[in-house]
C-alpha cells in the first residue's frame, strides 16, 4: 500500500471514528432530553415521590441535591482555597508538600464508592450523626477538594507576575498581596472551575449511598423548627438526592412508574450539568473581560 | 555633611553560583537622577532591584558588601522589608497596574498603610497631579485602570509609587513598551520629579539618559565600568570600553 | 511583633492547616479502609488466599465462603473491555480533532467533550438499563441481557469524554515545528501522525489511557444497574456477573458491621484502594519516561 493510499484510509477510519463518537454521545443527550422533557413538568419537579403507585414527583430530591451542594460548597471553598494558596505560594520544597501532592493525587483518584464508604465509617457511624445531610456533605467535600485545590492553583499560576511584584514593591505584605492582589485576579478561574466542579458534586452518587441516605423524610417546608427532621434545612436529617434517586427507583424501587421517573430524573440531571457549564464559560470571559477591559 | 542618600560599597550579587554583579562602588546624591547603562545583561536591573530588595524574590540570590539607605545597612536584620520597599518606590517595565480602578490602584498602598478615606482622595489627587495625570482621568476615577493607554498606565504606576511619599524612584527602564510621545512625556515627568525624589532609572535608550540624567554610570558583564557626569560620560569618557559602547561599537 | 507580621503568620498558617487536612485526610482513609479491610483476615481468620482466589461467595453459609475471585475477575474484565472499545475511539477522536479538523475541533468538539465529562455516571447507567440491555436481551439468544458486554460497553461510553479529551490534550501540546519539519520531508499527514506526532505524545495518551481505566475500575453504580449481579463465574462475554464496586453496593446495606460478612466487603474496598494507588504508580511510571 502506497503512502497516499495509506493517508486517505487511515483520514478515513479516523474521521468514521469521530463521527461515531459524536453520534453516540449525540444520541444520548437526545435520548435523554427527548425521554425526559416529556415528563417534566410543574407537579413532577414540586411533589414528593410515591413509594408504591404511579405519579409521584422528585421535589424533595431536587432540593436536597441543591442543599447538598451549597453545604458541600461551603465546606469545600475554604479549605481548597485556603490549601490552593498555601501550595502556590508559601509550600517549601520539601517532605511536607511532597505529601500533600501525593494526597491530592490519592484523593483525587479514589473511587467514590470508596469516599462513600469512609463517610459511613467515620461520619455516619463514628459520630453517631447517621444517614444524614450533613455525613454526605462532607463525604463530598472529600471527593470534591482535591480538585478545588487544583483549581484555585492553576487560577493563581495564571496571575502575571508582575501583578505581584508592583504590591510588593509598594511594602505591601504577602499576606495582603495574597487576598487583595493575587486572589482577585485569580478570581475569575476559580468561579468557572468551582462551577464546573459543582456539576460533578450535584451527579454524584456513589459517594452518597451511605452516608446522605437512600431515603428522604417528608418535608415540610413550613415547619420552624430546625431540629426536627422535617425540617428541609435540618442538616442532621437523611437525604436522598436527585442522582440517587435515579439508582433507587431503578434497582430497588417498586413503582410502576419507574422508568418515568427516572427519565425525568436524568434529563433534569443532565440539563443541570448543562446549565452549569454554560454559566462556568459565560460568567468566565464576562468577568475577564469587567476585569481587562478597554472600554 | 555629605548629601548622598545611598552608599554602596563593595556589592556582589549571586544568583546560585553565579556571579550577577561584581564589587560595586556607587554613591546616589540626593535630588538627582542616575541613569544605568549597559549592554543586555550587563547587571544593571539586578543591581537596581537589589536597592529595594526586589531580588530577595528570587530564589539562591545571595547580596554581599554594603548598602546603606540613610546610612543604614537595608540588608541588616534590623531593617524591615516593607519599609524599605515603602521608602523606595519601584516601576517596571512594563505598565503592571493592578486590576482595579484608577482611584484603587493609588489608594491601595496609603490604606494598607493606615490612611484615611479623606487623606486618600487628597493622596490620589496629588499623585496624580505630579504624575501628570490628573487632568486626563479625573473624570473617570473609578473606571479600571485597564481602559488607559500604556502611557497612561505607566504615568499611573509612577503615580502608585509617589503616592506612598518616597525618598527614592526606581525605574526599570520605564519606556522600553511605550510610544515616542508617551516616552517623551515620561521624560518630562521625570525632570520634573527629581525635585523631590532621589531617581534611579535603567534605560536602553543612550539619548535618553543623555536627556534626563544628571549622572550616568555604565555596567558592563557584572562591573561597573564608570561613573560620572552625564555631560561627561557622553563627551569624554576615561574608560576605551564606556566610549566603544556610547559610539555604538557594540552592545 | 507588627500587624503585618502577624497577618503574615496567620495566613501562613491558615493555609497550611488546610493543605495538611487533606494530607491527614488521605492517611486515615487508607488507615480506616486498610485495618478494616484486614479485620477479614486477622480477626475473622478468613484466607487471603481463598479471598483473592476462591470463587466460592457465600458469607451467610456454614461456614461462609469468601472467595472474592469473581468480583475481582468481573471488575478487571469489564474494565479491560471499556478501555478496548472506548481507546481506539478516544484516540481517534482525538487525532480528529487536533490534527484533520483543528479549528473545528477546538471551537465545537473539544468543549461539548469536556462537557460530557461532566454528565452523571447514573445517567449512563441508566440509559444502559433503559436501552442497552434490552437491546442485548433480543439480539442474542438466551440471554437477560445483564451481562459483561452491557457493563463493558456502558462504561466505555463514560470514559470516552474522558481519554478523548485528555488525549487532545496531549496531541495539542506536541510543537507545531515538529509536524511542519516531517511534512517539509514530503511524509503525508498520516505519516507524520504516526511516526512523529503520536511518538511524541505518547506518554500523554498512555495517561490519559490509565485515567480512563481507573475511573472505569472504580465506578459503581453504572455497573452495578447492569452487569447482573450474580456471584458465579461467567463462561462468556453475555453472561452476567459481577463487580467489586457492585458487590459493595448491592451488600453494604444489607449486612451488619462487625460481622464476617460486613468485612469482607471493606476487603473489597481495600483492594479498590490498593488498585487506585496502582494506577497512580503507573502514570507516575509513564510520566518518568520521557519516550517510550
Amino acid at each position: 500500500m502506497n503512502a497516499k493510499l495509506a493517508n486517505r484510509v487511515a483520514t478515513i477510519i479516523i474521521t468514521s471514528f469521530a463521527y461515531l463518537i459524536i453520534l453516540i454521545l449525540a444520541g444520548l443527550l437526545g435520548y435523554i432530553l427527548y425521554n425526559g422533557l416529556s415528563v417534566i413538568d410543574w407537579d413532577f419537579v414540586t411533589s414528593p415521590p410515591e413509594s408504591l403507585s404511579a405519579g409521584g414527583g422528585i421535589g424533595p430530591q431536587l432540593f436536597n441535591s441543591f442543599y447538598l451542594l451549597i453545604l458541600t460548597m461551603l465546606i469545600t471553598t475554604p479549605l481548597g482555597l485556603g490549601a490552593g494558596i498555601y501550595l502556590s505560594q508559601y509550600a517549601p520544597k520539601n517532605k511536607l508538600t511532597n505529601g500533600i501532592r501525593t494526597s491530592i493525587e490519592v484523593l483525587s483518584s479514589l473511587p467514590s464508592i470508596v469516599v462513600g464508604l469512609f463517610g459511613l465509617l467515620i461520619f455516619v457511624t463514628y459520630t453517631g450523626w447517621g444517614y444524614s445531610l450533613i455525613s454526605g456533605a462532607l463525604a463530598l467535600a472529600v471527593f470534591n477538594l482535591p480538585l478545588m485545590v487544583r483549581i484555585t492553583e492553576e487560577a493563581i499560576e495564571t496571575v502575571p507576575k508582575e501583578q505581584i511584584e508592583a504590591s510588593l514593591a509598594l511594602g505591601i505584605s504577602k499576606w495582603k498581596t495574597i487576598t487583595h492582589v493575587i486572589l482577585p485576579a485569580a478570581i475569575p478561574g476559580i468561579l468557572t472551575g468551582t462551577i464546573l466542579a459543582s456539576g460533578r458534586v450535584f451527579g454524584e452518587a456513589a459517594a452518597l449511598l451511605f452516608t446522605a441516605g437512600m431515603s428522604s423524610p417528608a418535608l415540610d417546608f413550613t415547619s420552624m423548627d430546625i431540629t426536627s427532621s422535617s425540617h428541609p434545612l435540618n442538616p442532621f436529617r437523611p437525604a436522598e438526592t436527585l442522582a440517587v434517586h435515579i439508582w433507587k427507583v431503578n434497582t430497588e424501587g417498586l413503582i410502576p412508574d419507574a422508568r418515568e421517573v427516572a427519565d425525568g430524573a436524568s434529563a433534569i440531571l443532565v440539563l443541570s450539568v448543562l446549565v452549569f457549564n454554560i454559566t462556568a464559560r459565560w460568567f468566565g470571559s464576562w468577568i475577564y473581560r469587567r476585569i481587562t477591559s478597554h472600554s | 555633611m555629605n548629601n548622598n542618600i545611598i552608599e554602596c560599597s563593595d556589592v556582589s550579587i549571586y544568583y546560585g553560583p553565579t556571579q550577577a554583579i561584581r564589587n560595586v562602588d556607587i554613591t546616589f546624591p540626593k535630588s538627582s537622577v542616575t541613569a544605568f547603562i549597559g549592554p543586555s545583561g550587563c547587571g544593571k536591573s539586578t543591581f537596581l532591584r537589589s536597592l529595594n530588595r526586589m531580588n530577595d524574590l528570587i530564589p539562591n540570590t545571595r547580596v554581599t558588601g554594603e548598602i546603606l539607605l540613610d546610612k543604614e545597612d537595608i540588608y541588616s536584620d534590623a531593617i524591615k522589608v516593607d519599609q524599605l520597599r515603602k521608602k523606595v518606590g519601584m516601576v517596571f517595565q512594563k505598565p503592571n497596574p493592578f486590576y482595579k480602578s484608577i482611584y484603587d490602584n493609588i489608594a491601595f498602598a496609603p490604606k494598607y498603610y493606615g490612611k484615611k478615606k479623606k487623606e486618600l482622595d487628597e493622596i490620589v489627587e496629588s499623585s496624580l497631579r505630579k504624575a501628570a495625570l490628573w487632568d486626563e482621568v479625573k473624570d473617570r476615577l473609578h473606571k479600571s485602570a485597564y481602559a488607559l493607554s500604556g502611557g497612561q498606565q505607566q504615568r499611573l504606576c509612577i503615580a502608585r509609587a509617589i503616592a506612598l511619599k518616597p525618598d527614592i524612584l526606581l525605574l526599570d527602564e520605564p519606556t522600553a513598551s511605550l510610544d515616542p510621545l508617551s516616552t517623551q512625556k515620561i521624560e518630562n515627568l521625570v525632570v520634573e520629579l527629581k525635585q523631590e525624589y532621589t531617581i534611579i532609572i535603567v534605560t536602553h535608550n543612550l539619548h535618553q539618559a543623555a536627556r534626563i540624567s544628571d549622572s550616568t554610570a555604565f555596567f558592563y558583564m557584572g562591573n561597573l565600568i564608570e561613573h560620572t557626569e552625564t555631560k561627561k560620560m557622553f563627551t569624554k569618557p576615561s574608560q576605551k570600553k564606556t566610549e566603544d559602547y556610547i559610539t555604538g561599537r557594540f552592545g | 511583633m507588627s500587624k503585618q507580621k502577624w497577618e503574615n503568620t496567620l495566613g501562613r498558617t491558615l493555609t497550611l492547616i488546610c493543605a495538611a487536612i487533606l494530607l491527614i485526610t488521605a492517611i486515615s482513609i487508607t488507615y480506616f479502609i486498610g485495618s478494616k479491610g484486614l479485620a477479614t483476615f486477622f480477626k475473622n481468620d478468613v484466607s487471603i488466599g481463598e479471598f483473592l482466589t476462591g470463587t466460592q461467595w457465600n458469607p451467610d453459609g456454614e461456614p461462609g465462603k469468601f472467595g472474592a475471585f469473581p468480583f475481582i475477575f468481573g471488575s478487571f474484565v469489564v474494565t479491560f473491555l471499556a478501555v478496548a472499545i472506548a481507546a481506539p475511539l478516544s484516540i481517534g477522536a482525538a487525532i480528529y480533532m487536533t490534527e484533520i479538523k483543528p479549528r473545528f475541533g477546538k471551537k465545537v468538539l473539544k468543549p461539548v467533550i469536556e462537557l460530557l465529562v461532566g454528565i452523571p455516571s447514573v445517567v449512563y447507567g441508566f440509559i444502559g438499563l433503559s436501552v442497552l440491555v434490552p437491546f442485548i436481551r433480543n439480539t442474542f439468544d438466551d440471554t437477560m441481557g445483564f451481562s459483561i458486554l452491557a457493563g463493558g460497553i456502558v462504561l466505555s461510553v463514560m470514559i470516552i469524554p474522558t481519554i478523548t479529551s485528555l488525549a487532545a490534550d496531549a496531541l495539542e501540546a506536541v510543537p507545531q515545528d515538529l509536524r511542519n519539519a516531517s511534512l517539509a520531508l514530503g511524509a503525508t499527514r498520516w505519516q507524520t501522525i504516526w511516526r512523529v506526532v503520536l511518538r511524541t505524545a505518547l506518554p500523554g495518551i498512555l495517561t490519559a489511557m490509565v485515567l480512563g481505566m481507573s475511573r472505569a475500575f472504580g465506578e459503581a453504580l453504572a455497573v452495578q444497574m447492569v452487569i447482573g449481579n450474580t456471584t458465579a463465574l461467567p463462561t462468556s462475554i453475555l453472561d452476567p456477573t459481577n463487580t467489586l464496586t457492585s458487590g459493595i453496593t448491592a451488600n453494604m446495606g444489607n449486612t451488619i458491621a462487625g460481622t464476617v460478612a460486613n468485612n469482607a466487603l471493606w476487603s473489597m474496598s481495600l483492594l479498590l484502594l490498593i488498585m487506585s494507588f496502582v494506577f497512580i504508580l503507573l502514570i507516575r511510571l509513564i510520566g518518568k519516561k520521557k519516550v517510550m
